[in-house]
């Protein structure tokens, strides 16, 4: 069985993969353990600098 | 909810001296352009819609022709206006976010600024003089198309850069879409211009591929300007700038990362439904207009994060008409989101596809959500960028944002209808089975929603030219001054300020 035959199972598979990589992404981010740590980085525009505390 | 995150962070407010300052001067000079050419591009927009209604302005000379404007005007709203508020805005956010000095320096912001201007240049005077590769959107030819793969190189090194040095752990969701715009657009840039010149001392060239495969890498191009251009660069400058106009953090920092993968995941593959009914085989339209829909979700996803930002500030709108742009902005992109999918479902497509419905939809979009969302970061940043303590006229704010509205207002419904007319025009049988209509038929319907379409682009600029006004007077107006604003050492954290609540 040569690399062309095995195409539409590799094609198969990027599909399973990107979906298994996005409920990976879903799972990282939305777990209850990381709220505070996203909710943080929210507020990372607020850390402002010298320059816009003149204003 | 996310006020809880207001709570100082103790180790990230200890102050860092550092001894060189952000840069701010090539910013400024990204800001000035970013209005300059937008009045160039919205002005050759009012010729070419008064060339469509009154054909006579055409002037019979070759380089005043509509198609050698449009593609001036195309080019002038998307890469020049859009291109330097971009880069602009993403300069000037990715080192505040980081608090770190651009990668590079001044030198670098200043390459990059004269760079990308000469870019503008050469292209928008190949299209005037006829030397184009007649892609839409990519019309420049191979040596111009290489002096911007050097610019873009360098933005991305400048950009990286920044990045890699941050003194914040964590990088700000805006950068990620700043970025996945700079990456790539690099490489549909690329791949969309591989061509080779008849010889190296020959403006015109060959494109490497032919025939569909060259539609589909044009329009897996033209789409994903669309997606990473003017919708994944403009959502890093909302993720910015309508936090620091509303004074708070976005609504849900969690849902804009799932925002921003799956705008990644699913745009790339939407490229095909600008080829329905063509030589592209069907299955590929049937995944382009898939995709297309699936992307309802996140494009959703992002607008209520945005809009949903303002929770409990609405009444801000009352008062800030700058976050007014931003908000209205916002909504013009959940507004021409939700059309786009609309448009793409091939059974809609056959109606809309190469009528004006399709110009309308593009127009909501560049107008309402690229327009409105530039709008509304530039009358933040120009007081901060020259050091003034506010807007010269937050009355001709109001006046801008009124008159570019109904400015929209009546260019999109004229296409609207305009369109659906074309589109029910071109399919109409008699009795017989012949067409009723002969296309020339169509084209002399079109002449009053042209008019119409011609008073809304007036409109706009006018509203645009209010706003030079208003930024010209902020900028030279002493008054306004506000104490001698020293340099800003890069790195310095201030304490974040306690929830109100």
């Amino acid at each position: 069985m040569d690399l062309v035959a095995l195409q539409p199972l590799f094609s198969t598979l990027w599909v399973v993969w990107f979906f298994v990589l996005f409920i990976g992404i879903l799972i990282r981010v939305l777990a209850p353990a990381r709220k505070r740590e996203f909710e943080q980085a929210g507020d990372i525009p607020f850390r402002e600098d010298v320059s816009d505390r003149r204003h | 909810m996310a006020a809880a995150g207001y709570a100082a962070n103790p180790a990230l407010s200890a102050a860092v001296t550092r001894p060189e300052p952000y840069v701010e001067a090539p910013i400024r000079a990204f800001a000035i352009a970013t209005v300059f050419w937008g009045v160039v591009g919205f002005l050759v927009g009012v010729v070419i819609a008064s060339q469509l209604a009154w054909p006579l302005l055409n002037l019979d000379l070759e380089w005043t022709t509509f198609g050698r404007l449009r593609p001036v005007h195309t080019s002038a709203v998307i890469f020049a206006f859009g291109g330097n508020a971009l880069i602009c805005t993403s300069l000037y956010v990715v080192q505040r976010t980081c608090r770190a000095r651009l990668f590079g320096g001044e030198p670098m912001g200043w390459f990059l600024f004269w760079g990308y201007q000469f870019f503008i240049v050469a292209a928008a005077l190949g299209y005037v003089f006829g030397v184009t590769q007649g892609k839409e959107y990519a019309e420049p030819e191979w040596f111009v198309d290489l002096w911007l793969t050097v610019v873009w190189v360098h933005y991305l090194v400048a950009f990286g850069g920044t990045i890699l040095r941050r003194e914040e752990p964590h990088i700000y969701v805006a950068n990620w879409f700043y970025l996945a715009f700079i990456i790539t657009v690099a490489m549909l840039h690329i791949v969309n211009n591989l061509a080779l010149p008849i010889t190296l001392g020959h403006g015109k060239s060959y494109g490497l591929a032919a025939g569909v495969q060259d539609a589909m890498i044009q329009w897996w191009y033209g789409h994903n300007a669309v997606g990473f251009f003017l919708t994944a660069g403009f959502l890093g400058m909302m993720y910015y700038f309508i936090p620091k106009q509303a004074e708070r953090p976005v609504y849900s920092y969690r849902l804009s990362i799932v925002h921003f993968w799956s705008l990644i995941f699913l745009y790339i593959w939407a490229g095909p439904h600008h080829l329905h009914y063509t030589a592209l085989p069907d299955w590929a339209q049937t995944l382009g207009m898939v995709f297309s829909v699936m992307l309802w979700m996140p494009s959703w996803g992002g607008m209520i994060n945005g809009l949903m930002t303002l929770s409990g500030a609405w009444d801000k709108l009352r008062t800030d008409p700058g976050l007014r742009f931003s908000v209205t902005a916002v909504g013009f992109y959940g507004m021409s989101t939700f059309e786009g999918p609309v448009m793409s479902i091939k059974a809609v497509n056959a109606l809309s596809h190469y009528t004006d419905w399709t110009i309308g939809h593009v127009h909501s979009g560049a107008m309402g959500w690229v327009g409105f969302i530039t709008f509304g970061a530039l009358y933040w940043l120009y007081p901060k960028l020259w050091g003034k303590r506010a807007l010269y006229s937050q009355k001709l704010v109001s006046w801008h944002f009124w008159i570019a509205t109904l400015g929209i207002v009546l260019y999109i419904t004229a296409m609207w209808v305009s369109g659906i007319l074309q589109g029910l025009m071109w399919r109409a049988y008699d009795e017989l089975g012949f067409l009723q209509y002969a296309f020339i038929e169509s084209v002399a319907a079109m002449h009053p929603y042209y008019v119409i379409r011609m008073m809304g682009g007036v409109l706009y600029l006018s509203g645009a030219l209010i706003m030079v006004f208003n930024l010209w007077k902020t900028v030279t107006s002493d008054e306004l001054a506000d104490e001698v604003p020293a340099p800003v050492p890069a790195g310095i954290a201030a304490p974040v300020p306690a929830p109100a609540e």
